[in-house]
């Protein structure tokens, strides 16, 4: 099998053909933080926090959909980065109403790893504070929108894996909102099927099963590619 | 259609020309101000009694000083007389005026009605490539398109030239995106017609967002067969036979026009199948855009052909690899293809002789703000922003120039210091504004600098797809922080976080809207800091 050859803070390592940048640094032992990103569905390159830089590019490139070349020279770690990325994060928190201690996922959720991860310790921007809705009109989940960070996890997995489609997006920039069929409630969304991957799928405390309580929410995200390589690759043991 | 039918046709339409010939706008601008009763007094003042033999009265496209409108323009007995045919605009005329001025036209004086200046610089310093028919050809007669040498590139293109020496007559002109980016648009021509794509697409962009700007609008709605010659050309040229003008829902007129426009066309067998008898097919289709500015990206645009939600996508890929549907797709705006007849008919270096070395031809420009004149304007590239505003705009009646606006929402202002620029893609760069599509805007003194990048700001965050963090969330707070400055209420903290804040924004957003949304205030922080800093206040309000 033919491999790509790169170098990733200038580390010279071997990738799988066709892997993306953020596969390449993975399969290397090299952390890229990510977000939107899930393994086992498709990805949209839109909360920016894989961006790396590549020598040559005048643009900083989303690892996730980049795909590694040959004699590639990437940094991942660049002080820059670091500021930008504290900087989303920052802003992802000031976005919606994160109140950690009472929230489901407190523990278990992606964002605030990353936060920690990334050494954003506070918040210099006002918090919005908008006023949004939970939605527990369905038997067994329920998604509360301020803890939604707008990842699209829920709407891929739904529409590729499970092929329902049950999800979408509503609205635009900051008034986007996540939609069960044509806005009506979850429970009334009659593609629905029950099948709970986007509460796998999901980052955060806003997709839960219902009856956990604080902290007791956690998502097994690894169940959508253990999924899709039991389809695709017919390996039925993770 | 063969050669000789298309030149029957110019030909009866020249034979049937009559001596007198009053022309009416009925472009957007003049009919909002009642000039669609102005064309029907006019047609209704034409007198039975013979003098109907000698008189016509024509619906054209936009004359430019849309500010002034409506506009009708009266043109004397033409050759043969031992005058020289008079032309006379006649501005802001009434329904009821229009008695007076046919009165005057046949007996071929000037009528008792303010005219405008013909020898003004506004019209003798213009350059007019894309918008030579515009005005003074009958947008919704295919016949006066003919007459005005109309569809002879396609002719010239399909039946004397390859696919390959039409992209290098392209590359050659040096033409470059009236869009916005100014990308080499023979550049794109070739990517698209070399990929190996089994079918292939040619998208016309006419969702025309910017705040304020007119210039795609004005083309479509005065001459739309040009920019579907122009489709049909690159068509060709790349290997497409399927074309898409995306169009925003807000251009009812100008929807109406391209669709009676294609109809038409596809009558002559100008689009359609075997076009002037080759193999060569090409339809075109509109696609109606709901309003969002983000749907003029081009891998939005394409999402929202498809019927998607209209958010854009990574690049690379770029559309001339995976466009529509996943197929390789040519996409331009209004004004580039608008450019594409004329090359083709009058060559690479004649187009070439226009403008500066790196950036050739005119550009079309919507000049409004604090000016005399307003309107529609094309202007060689190179000509200093000084030309524009002071000559052809007639500079601020009683005040002075502070700065000049382009590019719109991902531009910058200009201050006065700077107006003897010249306006190219890389001089404007260097300034921090971008050549954009063409919007222009002249401030004076009484503008706020902190208040016009709040503008474009919150302009920004009402557009923003809401896909990346940046964008979504970062307009956001760059609004606040603007506003709060504009309110007397910011410390030097807060300027420090949003100018921290706008670097960020920039290199980390997805798409061009959310990447040049900062622009408005990185290039006002440029030129008039102290507009920032005079608003500070000491210690943050309640601490
Ligand atoms: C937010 C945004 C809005 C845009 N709006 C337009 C538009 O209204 N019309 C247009 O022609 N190009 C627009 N563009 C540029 C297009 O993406 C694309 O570059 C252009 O249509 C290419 O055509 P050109 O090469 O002929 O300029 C926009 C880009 C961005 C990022
Ligand atoms: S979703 Fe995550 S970051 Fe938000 S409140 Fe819950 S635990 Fe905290
Ligand atoms: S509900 Fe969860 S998975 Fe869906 S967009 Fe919001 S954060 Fe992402
Ligand atoms: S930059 Fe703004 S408009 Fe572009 S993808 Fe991101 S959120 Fe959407
Ligand atoms: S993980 Fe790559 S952009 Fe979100
Ligand atoms: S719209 Fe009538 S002159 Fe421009």
């Amino acid at each position: 099998m033919k491999v790509t050859t790169l170098k990733i803070n200038g580390q010279l390592v071997s990738a799988s053909p066709g892997a993306t940048v953020l596969e390449a640094a993975r399969e290397n032992g090299v952390e890229i933080p990510t977000l939107c990103e899930l393994e086992g569905i498709s990805n949209v390159g839109a909360c920016r926090l894989c961006l790396v830089e590549i020598a040559g590019s005048p643009r900083l490139q989303p690892a996730c959909v980049t795909e590694a070349a040959e004699e590639m020279e990437v940094q991942t770690d660049t002080e820059r980065l670091k500021r930008y990325r504290r900087m989303t994060l920052e802003l992802l928190f000031a976005e919606r109403n994160h109140v950690c201690p009472v929230c489901v996922a407190n523990g278990h959720c992606e964002l605030q790893n990353r936060a920690r991860e990334n050494g954003m310790d506070h918040v210099r921007f006002p918090y919005q504070h908008p006023d949004l809705p939970v939605d527990i009109t369905h038997d067994r989940f329920g998604v509360d929108h301020n803890r939604c960070i707008l990842c699209t996890r829920c709407v891929r997995v739904c529409d590729e894996v499970e092929g329902a489609h049950t999800w979408d997006l509503s609205g635009r920039g900051t008034q986007s909102i996540v939609i069960t069929d044509l806005n009506q409630p979850w429970g009334e969304a009659d593609t629905c099927t029950t099948c709970g991957k986007c509460v796998e799928a999901c980052p955060t405390g806003a997709i839960f099963r219902k009856g956990s309580t604080v902290c007791e929410m956690e998502h097994r995200r690894d169940r959508i590619r253990f999924i899709t390589d039991a389809r695709k690759k017919q390996e039925w043991n993770p | 259609m063969e050669k000789s039918e298309l030149e029957a046709i110019a030909d009866k339409e020249r034979r049937a020309r009559k001596p007198v010939c009053v022309s009416c706008c009925t472009a957007a601008g003049c009919l909002s101000a009642n000039g669609g009763e102005v064309l029907e007094g006019l047609r209704a003042a034409v007198p039975a009694d013979g003098a109907d033999e000698r008189i016509e009265v024509r619906a054209v496209g936009c004359m430019k000083l849309c500010s002034r409108g409506p506009l009708v323009r009266t043109q004397g007995p033409a050759g043969g007389t031992e005058k020289p045919p008079d032309e006379i605009l006649y501005e802001r005329v009434a329904p009821a005026d229009t008695g007076a001025l046919i009165r005057a036209a046949v007996n071929n004086v000037r009528a008792e009605h303010p005219a405008i200046d013909l020898s003004q610089p506004f019209f003798t310093r213009q350059k007019p490539i894309v918008l030579e028919n515009c005005g003074r050809i009958e947008p919704e007669r295919i016949e006066s398109y003919i007459e005005a040498n109309g569809y002879r590139a396609l002719h010239l293109a399909l039946r004397e030239k390859a696919p390959a020496e039409v992209v290098k007559e392209i590359t050659r002109s040096g033409l470059r995106g009236r869009g916005g980016a100014g990308f080499p648009a023979g550049v794109k021509w070739a990517l698209v017609a070399k990929s190996p794509s089994e079918r292939k697409y040619v998208v016309c962009n006419a969702d025309e967002g910017d705040p304020g700007a007119f210039m795609d609008r004005s083309i479509l709605e005065s001459d739309p067969h040009r920019v579907l010659e122009g489709m049909a050309i690159a068509a060709y040229a790349v290997g497409a036979s399927q074309g898409y003008i995306y169009i925003r829902g807000e251009y009812p007129l100008a929807i109406n026009r391209l669709q009676s426009a294609i109809r038409t066309a596809r009558r002559l067998g100008l689009l359609g199948g075997r076009i002037f008898d080759s193999p060569f097919d090409f339809n075109v289709d509109l696609r109606i855009g709901a309003g969002a500015f983000v749907c003029g990206e081009e891998t939005a645009l394409m999402a929202s052909i498809e019927g998607k939600r209209g958010s854009p996508s990574p690049r690379p890929p770029y559309p001339a690899e995976h466009g529509l549907w996943g197929h390789s797709t040519l996409i331009n705006n209004v004004e580039t293809l608008a450019n594409v007849a004329p090359i083709l008919l009058h060559g690479a270096d004649w187009f070439a002789s226009v403008g500066t070395e790196k950036s050739k031809g005119t550009k079309v420009f919507a000049l409004a703000g604090k000016i005399a004149n307003t309107g529609l304007i094309e202007v060689p590239m190179g000509i200093s922003l000084r030309e524009i505003v002071e000559d052809i705009g007639g500079g601020i009646p009683g005040g002075r120039v502070k700065a000049v606006q382009t590019g719109g929402p991902s531009g910058g202002c200009i201050p006065a210091e700077h107006l003897d620029t010249p306006v190219d893609y890389e001089s404007l760069a260097s300034l921090g504004s971008i050549m954009g599509s063409g919007g222009m805007i002249v401030m004076d003194e009484s503008n706020n600098m902190v208040d016009v990048a709040r503008f474009f700001m919150e302009f920004c965050m009402d557009e923003s797809c809401g896909k990346c963090i940046p964008c979504r969330a970062g307009t956001v707070q760059m609004h606040g922080l603007l506003k709060k400055i504009c309110d007397g209420e910011a410390t030097a903290d807060d300027l420090a976080l949003l100018e921290n804040l706008c670097d960020m924004v920039k290199h980390t957003s997805l798409c061009g809207l959310g990447q040049t949304s900062p622009n408005p205030v990185l290039s006002t922080l440029r030129f008039f800091r102290h507009e920032y800093e005079n608003l500070l206040v000491a210690e943050a309000i309640g601490t």
